[in-house]
């Protein structure tokens, strides 16, 4: 327990984030006092990573202020994506996480440390102290984190964020880090727990905050909410997305068809939903991979991909903006294995009329653009091909409004003439847009909709557990 | 491209003042002969500096450690096939790209088909080309060809035929990574390859390609170098494995890969042979050489990564 | 688990590879045969192990045969002239190393480059304090590296020796645990609030100690030194570290594997010879048993990936 037991761990007053244009996080006041269990949701690009990154000093406000009124030391954040170094062992990460432990032996403090909070968390684990951890499950490994986030490490936890904990742990293995947390709660501990497992956050948090667009939209106790009231309180206000599903083609033969059990039609535009990073990436670079080669390209490709992660998969960041919308092209276009610099040239004026892309030059740098026109890059690259098949994933971070409606439009007119589109969004209302929609969770399809049922509710539905966590 | 520096040109800048601070010492004296020099010389650096970027290109860990052991077994089966023969030159230059189309190969399957990582792939192959030249060149000190050996130590308006020769490749090349679609599908890997990869380009190709074309600009220069001095010579390729990675660092192109820059490494591999006959001829000891040498590599490296991060 | 899978690829290479030269030279099986098989190890073992500790915190380094022969230049003449001048030379080259981890990690330079440009510095030093082959072994360092303990011959000690020290520092000690996980996740290291640019600095200058250690224990074998002496160590080193196990990003490194890397690396040459291979064939023969070992490595981590 600690002395001053009503101070907060920490306390956000109008803390504000920018990333460019970008409102992140855009005002939020907050705290966590001790003995709190504060449950945080919100939909994708909520600006829930950002606040966990306010709170564990990656980055700073950029107005406003967070406090920590007893200290800082003591915060632990568990972070969703693995942050442990794969070619050591348990007991080694802990002592990355623990410099203060030296010495000689501080190989068998280690070991007893991670075994026992382990132990205390999870119950039963099977996990040696000793394993390297890329010898461990994705699950195991997950354990690990949370095991180190709440060990002592020569002081005590205080305050542990939670994001996404329970994202590869089975149900039963859930349930014990559910009551741990309840547990440490009880016993004075903070902790703030992001999940998108609806259940889960009922069964623990004391309190429920809703973000939505970088503003706290609810903060109230657990027990005010009730499941379908969450869901409202983080859901977009209904849009009159619609009403533009006329004109519509019928749909040709199935040209896609895979394991998972994705499926399109010529002519369609099938959309992939659910929350982020549940396999519906994955699914599509699969897809895009298995119908291309490695060794072998034609003069017109079979499908083309748009990258939402620009950076790891789409720009080409040495070249110009030229260069980058003809790469998938240039097959086609050639004399003799030569570039057709003159239809290049062309190819790239005209799509920088069509969709629009700011800037003087079409020989300047890409990088010199910003992210939504880097985007439009993107799109001109793949819908100047030929492909029968357009594989977008997450093409739209950063767009804005007005180009996006444009980019719509020409998805529905590429349609019309036969291509298929097969496109992830982490947005609803995009993906309410498409003509089927699979909706992915734990990486498999948890809903096939279409038509009508195609609806933001539904949607929310299918990418939340909504049982209790048993 | 405008915006874009053009660090090519550091290196013609860094040749000339070499060539024009030896020439201070003498008065001008002698400048045809030092010319001359540097382009014979540079002719060869520039050859393999050129497979040698091609490949650094590619991106982070592509680098090929087995050019010395291929410009040597080139220029050895190229000679004994030749065996002083008049008019068999063709028949020894068939001989010695064959030799490299086989070597790049070699180097590609291993590092395609057992994953290993390039250095550790040409390292390991480079010992047995070496086995392979030592073994096929035992005891023999063959001649080239008269007619081989005069044209590669002769001239042709005053610019000796090696350098014509590496002129001509250097126009080929650049021609390729700026023209041509396999240049382009070159450089977009090598800036990220998955990126490129994405946008459709044959990946493994490429690398393929790339693989194969390093070892046959090896083997085009030790077949040249060979009929230049007289002869082969087991260790003929030593000082050509760090100097080819110079070259290409001088010359401008990034080490990350996805740029490259013919003309810069032309200006490098005359720079790295005019340095030496300066410090030469300003009386400089083979340690002083050296140590300037290195020093002027890693002064490149930083300013690049200045000017790399200023933006 | 797959630590143990890494060391056991490089013990049943050098098992393997001992067992056949028994075989074929049963005389080799004594304590005059083991020394001469090993003479040479002890510098290569030191020189993968310095190898080894770049390679933990994925970079490489192509200076390591240059700085060994400058090492042993400075050994055979400073050192043997002036001994307190000539220490004080090798802890300006063990910092100078440290400085370089510090300056490629805060700048962020390609090792690869920053090694070469190196390599010619030092090969020029060397030059410098030794521009013709000569120099002598200090005294002591001779009596050590000729030292004729009982039981097994002195290569076989030091080697035992190296692998048990090292092994302490990289992978039984706090700190090389934390230069490991440079390797394995710099980004987890540095959120942890450790000082990457420090660390590197340390796994360089460490490396640095090394190469200095391998000059001295080559001077001690060949009793004179030149300034091309080790320019084989830089590759030779790096084909150490991977036979014994370690790999180039990740790091995923084994002291004890890079110690048996260098003998069997050692050995390999040995074998060739009593084999009566041709002496054409010797280097090649070394690339082929590189190849095989590495194709094994293949088959094992595909093992231990689906295991």
């Amino acid at each position: 327990m600690n002395h001053d037991d009503n101070a907060p761990v920490v306390a956000l007053t109008r803390a504000a984030r920018h990333f460019g244009p970008v409102k992140a996080l855009d005002g939020v006041s907050l705290s966590v006092a001790p003995g709190d269990c504060l449950g945080l949701v919100g939909h994708n690009g909520a600006g829930k990573s950002t606040l966990v990154n306010l709170i564990n000093g990656t980055f700073g406000p950029s107005a406003g202020e967070v406090t920590f009124p007893g200290g800082a030391e003591g915060v632990r954040s568990v972070f969703q994506e693995l942050s442990l170094c794969p070619n050591l062992t348990v007991a080694e990460n802990l002592r990355i996480a623990h410099p203060n432990l030296k010495g000689f032996g501080w190989r068998r403090a280690a070991r007893a440390e991670i075994r026992e909070s382990l132990d205390r968390v999870f119950p039963g684990h099977g996990i040696d102290p000793d394993a390297e951890v890329d010898s461990l499950s994705i699950a195991q490994r997950q354990m690990v984190e949370i095991a180190i986030g709440f060990a002592p490490r020569g002081g005590r936890a205080r305050l542990v964020i939670l994001d996404e904990p329970t994202s590869s742990l089975d149900a039963g293995i859930a349930e014990q880090l559910l009551s741990h947390v309840t547990g440490f709660c009880a016993a004075g501990g903070a902790v703030i727990f992001i999940s998108h497992m609806l259940g889960e956050v009922f069964a623990v948090a004391s309190r429920i905050v809703v973000l939505k667009d970088g503003r706290v939209v609810a903060d109230r106790p657990a027990d005010d909410f009730t499941r379908s009231g969450l869901v409202d309180a983080m859901g977009h206000v209904a849009t009159e997305a619609v009403a533009q599903q006329a004109a519509r083609s019928e749909p040709g033969a199935v040209v896609i068809h895979t394991p998972n059990g994705l499926e399109a039609r010529q002519g369609e535009v099938v959309g992939l939903s659910g929350l982020a990073g549940h396999g519906q990436a994955a699914e599509l670079a699969r897809l895009y991979f298995s119908q291309t080669s490695d060794w072998r390209a034609g003069r017109a490709a079979q499908a083309v991909f748009v990258a939402g992660d620009r950076p790891r998969d789409g720009v080409l960041p040495l070249w110009s903006i030229l260069r980058n919308i003809s790469i998938s092209v240039l097959p086609r276009d050639a004399k003799r294995g030569l570039v057709d610099r003159a239809a290049e040239s062309r190819l790239a004026q005209e799509w920088k009329a069509r969709i629009g892309i700011r800037t003087d030059d079409l020989d300047n740098p890409i990088l010199s653009l910003s992210g939504g026109n880097q985007q439009k890059v993107l799109f001109a690259r793949a819908l100047a091909s030929d492909a029968a098949v357009v594989v977008m994933d997450d093409p739209m971070r950063g767009v804005d409004v007005g180009t996006k409606q444009d980019v719509y439009a020409m998805i529905r007119a590429e349609a019309a003439k036969g291509r298929t589109f097969l496109w992830y969004s982490t947005e609803t209302e995009e993906v309410c847009q498409c003509d089927r929609v699979f909706v992915f969770r734990n990486g498999a399809i948890s809903a096939e909709l279409t038509g009508a049922e195609i609806t933001e509710e539904r949607i929310l539905e299918a990418s939340f557990e909504m049982q209790e966590a048993s | 491209m405008s915006g874009f520096a053009k660090p090519w040109l550091w290196a013609w800048i860094a040749a000339g003042a070499a060539f024009a601070a030896t020439l201070g010492l003498t008065a001008g004296r002698g400048a045809g002969e030092l010319a001359y020099a540097a382009m014979s010389f540079g002719a060869f650096a520039a050859i393999v500096g050129m497979g040698q970027m091609l490949v650094i290109t590619l991106g982070p860990g592509n680098v090929d450690l087995s050019i010395p052991a291929c410009m040597t077994l080139a220029g050895t089966l190229a000679l004994k096939v030749m065996g002083s023969d008049p008019g068999t030159a063709w028949l020894g230059l068939a001989v010695a790209l064959a030799t490299g189309l086989g070597v790049g190969l070699a180097n590609f399957a291993l590092i395609w088909l057992l994953r290993l990582p390039p250095i550790i792939a040409t390292l390991a192959a480079s010992l047995i080309y070496q086995s392979l030249a030592i073994w096929s060149n035992r005891g023999l000190r063959i001649k080239p060809p008269e007619g081989l050996a005069d044209f590669a130590t002769g001239r042709m308006l005053g610019v000796p035929n090696v350098a014509w020769v590496a002129l001509l490749l250097a126009l080929a090349t650049w021609v390729m990574l700026e023209r041509s679609v396999w240049g382009r599908w070159l450089l977009a890997s090598g800036q990220n390859l998955r990126a490129a990869r994405l946008a459709g380009v044959p990946v493994q190709a490429v690398r393929a390609a790339t693989y194969v074309a390093v070892a046959v600009f090896a083997a085009l220069a030790g077949y040249l170098l060979a009929s230049f001095s007289g002869g082969a010579a087991l260790n003929m390729g030593a000082e050509y494995l760090l100097m080819s990675i110079a070259v290409v660092v001088i010359g401008g192109s990034s080490i990350a890969g996805g740029n490259s820059n013919v003309p810069g490494v032309l200006g490098a591999a005359l720079f790295m042979f005019l340095v030496v006959s300066m410090l030469n001829s300003y009386g400089a000891g083979a340690g002083v050489k050296s140590v300037l040498t290195g020093a002027i590599i890693i002064a490149i490296v930083i300013a690049a990564s200045a000017r790399r991060s200023r933006p | 688990m797959l630590s143990k899978y890494r060391i056991l690829l490089p013990v049943v290479s050098l098992a393997v590879l001992l067992a056949l030269t028994f075989w074929m030279q049963p005389r080799a099986m004594s304590y005059f045969g083991l020394n001469l098989l090993f003479n040479l190890a002890v510098p290569i073992a030191l020189a993968t192990i310095a190898q080894m500790l770049i390679i933990m915190v994925n970079d490489i380094d192509l200076s390591l045969g240059a700085f060994v022969s400058l090492v042993a230049c400075v050994t055979a003449t400073y050192l043997n002239d002036t001994p307190a001048l000539g220490l004080l030379i090798l802890v300006a080259l063990v910092l100078g190393y440290a400085a370089m981890g510090a300056v490629i990690h805060v700048l962020d330079l390609p090792a690869i480059v920053v090694t070469l440009g190196m390599s010619f510095v030092w090969g020029g030093l060397a030059l410098f304090i030794l521009p013709t082959p000569g120099g002598a072994a200090p005294g002591w360092l001779r009596a050590v590296m000729t030292v004729k303990p009982p039981l097994m011959p002195m290569a076989v000690v030091a080697a035992i020796v190296i692998a048990a020290v090292t092994h302490l520092l990289v992978i039984r000690s706090g700190i090389g645990t934390v230069l490991r996980g440079v390797g394995g996740n710099a980004r987890s290291i540095a959120r942890a609030g450790w000082n990457v640019a420090q660390l590197k600095a340390l796994a360089y200058g460490l490396a640095g100690l090394f190469g200095v250690l391998a000059g001295m224990a080559l001077v001690g074998l060949t009793t004179s030194a030149d300034a091309n002496i080790a320019l084989r160590y830089t590759l030779l080193s790096i084909a150490g570290v991977i036979l014994g196990g370690g790999e180039f990003i990740g790091g995923k490194v084994s002291p004890v594997g890079a110690v048996i890397g260098a003998l069997t690396l050692t050995l390999a040459a040995s074998f060739l010879s009593f084999l009566r291979l041709s002496p054409d064939w010797q280097i090649g023969a070394q690339g082929a048993i590189l190849i095989l070992v590495l194709t094994a490595r293949l088959l094992f981590s595909r093992r231990g990936a689906a295991a």
